[in-house]
């Protein structure tokens, strides 16, 4: 089972963009919180009204100032709510409550040098990386891809904190990031971290394969936001429960709303830890997720509620 | 006295080109005719970005003209391994990300050939090895560390500090060496008798 959550305050907002806040949350009782490294990410909890929902979001504090965890929230006024609550809802003080942070992006400590590609928000692992090899005095660069400066939450502080290590493409300036000539002249030993749109770590990685960079050098941020959908309803088939799942919630956050809670990690896809078995299905099961395979969701045996979802008739969970 | 295999015993597949936008190709006699074979799958443009390096026995010219019927880039023709692989070390100094090595030969050559590469950066999945020719083994002594080449025998004494050893599957791509153990510490003097097994 997960360890126990962490309760902590918010101890300071910063607007970064109109669109971007940056929250320090530091611990209720004080002290240390659990180290992390580059690449780590939390769930924080939010009563909004009945729903309690679990986001994850990256730490991009560096890792080595555990007094206080730093994330960057992007606003998504058509997600499901969890950024619209923590940008009109936490302001400095308010209590909420974190699981232990963990890392499904790690950095590869073998690597010669770490090139790191951000798009838009996905910049905020990245700048816990970037943190750490600046400490441990590892070779890296950052490449920065947003629409415009306005755009660029962090790149300022970024360029001033890194220097020459730090470069910004913005697309409405005419300077696209070109994926395929950064990635044709890295030194042997680079590897390669990708956070942002989905479109762009496609990209990025389709250009490292055609060059011939072998899998192990290519990382990539694979939790996501759950999106919306349509209201279903899922039967439990231990108890003989229905549980209804509505549009903004995710499967796995209506059942712990339920009170039968699945053990969860990445709440984005990622890492399997929320793997639930299916008993019966009439309909059809829409995975979203990174962690089954094509045979595993062809059987239909297997779904992940943390971002997956189900329309049909009815569907019974082994729970 | 056989041993169940395990992790680290080298797996080798066979050599295929793959996307790359420089080829390093390594070979001893053995392996040469390896890449003259993989060069029957290769798209044309291939050995434009290729450099073949070839080490001992290859400088028959037998081994030598299909090598050189291949037009490669660049071709260095070598007499002994060392030099095949201080070779590739000049040349993986200065290559990038999306260079592609390929080895093959024996268990010795591919492995001080990966040895070298991992030292230089190169990842794993950055190197295609294929075994040929004979299945001598380089083995380290456990307890004097002494390098031995071309083993061929189970036990076989080691050439530092004379125990017997028994030749383990276990390797270590570090020291590009699979570990001898001592046979007969227990009551010395009663190792078997050394048996062809490697070749």
């Amino acid at each position: 089972m997960s360890a126990p959550s962490i309760a902590v305050r918010v101890s300071e907002v910063a607007a970064v963009t109109p669109l971007v806040k940056r929250f320090r949350l530091e611990p209720e009782s004080g002290g240390r919180l659990p180290a992390f490294s580059g690449g780590a990410h939390i769930a924080v909890e939010m009563q909004d009204g009945a729903h309690r929902r679990r986001n994850a979001f990256s730490l991009m504090g560096s890792p080595s100032d555990t007094t206080g965890y730093v994330i960057g929230v992007r606003r998504h006024d058509n997600g499901r709510g969890g950024s619209r609550y923590m940008h009109e809802r936490v302001t400095p003080g308010t209590m909420l409550r974190i699981a232990h942070p963990a890392n499904l992006f790690p950095i590869d400590g073998r690597a010669r040098k770490h090139l790191l590609l951000a798009g838009g928000i996905g910049i905020t692992p990245l700048v816990a990386m970037a943190e750490q090899f600046a400490r441990d005095g590892q070779p890296f660069e950052l490449h920065y891809a947003a629409r415009s400066p306005e755009h660029a939450a962090f790149a300022d502080e970024l360029l001033e904190r890194f220097g020459p290590a730090v470069h910004t493409h913005f697309s409405a300036q005419g300077r696209r990031l070109a994926c395929a000539s950064l990635l044709a002249e890295q030194p042997l030993g680079t590897h390669l971290y990708v956070c942002g749109p989905e479109t762009l770590m496609d990209e990025a990685f389709a250009s490292a394969r055609a060059l011939g960079w072998p899998e192990q050098s290519l990382h990539r941020e694979r939790f996501a936001a759950p999106a919306r959908g349509l209201p279903f309803a899922v039967r439990l088939a231990r108890s003989g429960r229905r549980v209804d799942v509505g549009a903004d919630q995710s499967m796995l956050e209506a059942l712990e709303a339920a009170g039968a809670p699945v053990a969860s990690l990445c709440r984005g896809g990622a890492c399997g830890q929320c793997e639930t078995r299916v008993l019966a299905c009439d309909g059809t099961l829409l995975h979203a997720d990174h962690y089954l395979s094509a045979a595993e969701r062809g059987a239909g045996g297997k779904v992940m509620p943390c971002v997956s979802r189900f329309a049909g008739r009815s569907l019974t969970l082994d729970l | 006295m056989p041993e169940t295999s395990i992790k680290s015993r080298p797996v080798y597949g066979t050599l295929a080109p793959q996307p790359g936008t420089r080829h390093i190709l390594l070979a001893d006699g053995d392996g040469a005719a390896a890449i003259v074979d993989l060069a029957r799958a290769a798209p044309p443009e291939f050995f434009e970005r290729a450099h073949i390096i070839t080490a001992p026995a290859a400088g028959a010219m037998a081994v030598r003209a299909p090598l050189r019927a291949l037009a490669p880039a660049v071709l260095d023709e070598t007499d002994r391994l060392a030099a095949a692989l201080s070779r590739l070390a000049e040349v993986l100094a200065g290559a990038g990300m999306g260079t592609r090595l390929y080895v093959a030969g024996t268990e010795g050559t591919i492995g001080q050939a990966m040895q070298v590469a991992l030292d230089a950066g190169v990842e794993l999945g950055a190197i295609a090895t294929e075994h040929r020719g004979s299945r001598a083994r380089r083995v380290q002594c456990a307890h004097c560390k002494t390098f031995i080449d071309e083993v061929t025998t189970q036990p076989v004494a080691c050439s530092g500090c004379g125990l017997m050893l028994f030749v383990r599957d276990h390797y270590s791509r570090r020291l590009a060496a699979f570990q001898g153990v001592c046979v007969d510490a227990e009551e010395p003097g009663s190792a078997p008798t050394p048996e062809e097994v490697f070749t």
